[in-house]
């Protein structure tokens, strides 16, 4: 039987809303469908199942809130004979002593992720520390006890409360939320995020000014070539290109999880976008490296629209390796990005301008972008930081292999 | 297509890309841009909107002479006679 969990939708979630379930008991599903939508304060988010299988029960009924790793559903796979199921109430038959006492009912095992979260009930917390986390709007069973026997005490909810502002810190979620509140959301989970990287990320900088003018020739002759819904924006060519530069310093495409850097196989770069309301979305380009660019570009536009109407999936929001954020539109010249953590590196890209430009002992004009690299020291070199830099411009010299 | 026309519709297609602006407000010699915190994205889902309503391809040549409300209208207006004489 597999368990279908409250998902972990950014760095900072704790908690979701399930707001509707989109399958109904009975239903098959596979991999990648979407079976429920979460209400976060990022928006309603499509959430996808990762397992293939048969809907066997559903454990949460809309409406409720519950912490991030709680068992919403269970899903009988393939082979498997249907069997009586047990549930979060009914703590689940131990397969050992060992487990039954070490773990909260129904444990759920999600790599890089912690154990579920344990419930109310069970937590060991005094009357006056629970006031406490009440006042200071901090969830008890997310805070980890350092009293006797694990106990948390008034000074662990004091750190939880100072150390991050959780999703339980927020009022509560409701769905069509008003413009106003939700971007009011939004800041606070920025704040979160942001407050965190720059508290636990040692971040170094480069930056590198980049010829551009390859690179808008062949796209302005290859969008000659396209109708105006298929056509490119050059954008597109950096995401590319970010994603191939990373063949050659794969530590860039990382997490950094429980005090170490764990390596990603696939590139999904997270594309920084800004909301109208305020605030922004930095969802992910699944296999950014492996898209045409006419195909890459076509998802990328398919994402900004879906990030801005508020209708993005878990996989999305929970899977970027890395961020690109772009503010040259803004006509800023440099951008050098926070990363967003579990991310360990974050590139920035400026304004296209006209500089003057030396090239063959000449001085010419020439469009040129000054693109950086925001990188986590813990886990990457300014040197590999440069050779990063250095492939990114030597891949935006030939677009048409892009 | 009359100039109207060509105005009201790309006046809906602006409310569809800024659901919080009022395009009825725009100075019609301003920026489009500045005046709705527009990116390239959203200028791109415009061209293609236009496309599809009015069946115009403007080729990315062109894209200067969109840039505010008046010029818009003028350029939609000017590209539209063309296709018509031409097809």
């Amino acid at each position: 039987m597999a368990e279908f969990v409250m998902p972990k939708l950014g760095a900072d979630m704790s908690a979701g809303t399930l707001t509707c379930w989109r399958k109904k008991v009975g239903d098959v599903v596979r991999r990648g469908d979407i079976i429920a939508e979460v209400e976060t304060e990022k928006g309603n988010i499509d959430v996808e199942v990762f397992a293939d299988g048969t809907i066997e029960e559903f454990l949460i009924a809309p409406g409720e809130k519950v912490p991030v790793g709680t068992v919403l559903a269970l899903i009988r796979q393939h082979g498997q004979p249907p069997e009586p199921a047990p549930t979060i109430a009914r703590p689940a038959a131990a397969t050992s002593p060992e487990t039954a006492e070490t773990r909260p009912s129904r444990p759920k095992i999600v790599p890089g992720q912690r154990a579920a979260p344990k419930t109310l009930e069970r937590l060991a917390i005094s009357p006056a520390a629970r006031r406490l986390a009440r006042e200071l709007g901090v969830d008890p069973a997310t805070v980890t006890g350092t009293g006797h026997g694990g106990a948390i005490t008034r000074e662990d909810i004091e750190q939880a409360a100072a150390s991050k502002t959780t999703a339980s810190a927020q009022p509560p979620p409701e769905a069509n939320a008003p413009p106003a509140l939700r971007a009011a959301r939004i800041r606070q989970t920025i704040a979160a995020a942001m407050s965190r990287s720059k508290r636990e990320i040692p971040h170094y900088y480069l930056s590198t000014t980049i010829d551009m003018h390859r690179a808008i020739e062949w796209l302005s002759e290859e969008n000659a070539r396209r109708p105006v819904a298929e056509r490119i924006l050059y954008g597109a060519i950096v995401l590319k290109a970010v994603a191939l530069a990373l063949d050659e310093v794969p530590e860039l495409n990382a997490t950094w999880e429980n005090g170490q850097v764990v390596l990603k196989k696939q590139i999904h770069v997270g594309v920084a976008i800004a909301l109208r309301q305020g605030g922004l979305v930095a969802p992910a380009l699944h296999d950014t490296d492996k898209l045409a660019l006419g195909e890459l570009m076509r998802r990328m536009r398919d994402l900004v629209n879906r990030t801005r109407a508020g209708s993005l999936r878990s996989s999305e929001m929970s899977d970027p390796t890395i961020t690109v954020t772009s503010l040259g539109e803004q006509g800023v010249d440099a951008v050098y990005g926070v990363i967003y953590p579990p991310q360990v590196a974050m590139v920035g890209v400026g304004k296209i301008v006209e500089r003057p430009w030396c090239a063959g002992g000449k001085v010419v004009p020439r469009r040129v972008v000054t693109v950086t690299l925001a990188a986590d020291h813990r886990v990457s070199d300014g040197h590999r930081g440069g050779i990063f830099l250095a492939a990114l411009d030597r891949l935006l010299q030939e677009p048409d292999k892009l | 297509m009359n100039r109207q026309q060509i105005q009201e519709t790309v006046l809906d297609v602006l409310g569809q890309i800024a659901p919080e602006a009022d395009p009825r407000s725009l100075d019609p010699k301003v920026s489009l841009r500045d005046q709705l915190d527009i990116d390239s994205m959203d200028f791109l889902n415009f061209l293609i909107a236009l496309d599809k309503q009015l069946q115009v391809d403007i080729p990315e040549r062109d894209y200067g002479r969109l840039m505010t409300l008046d010029a818009c209208v003028d350029y939609l207006l000017a590209r539209q006679t063309v296709n018509r004489t031409g097809g």
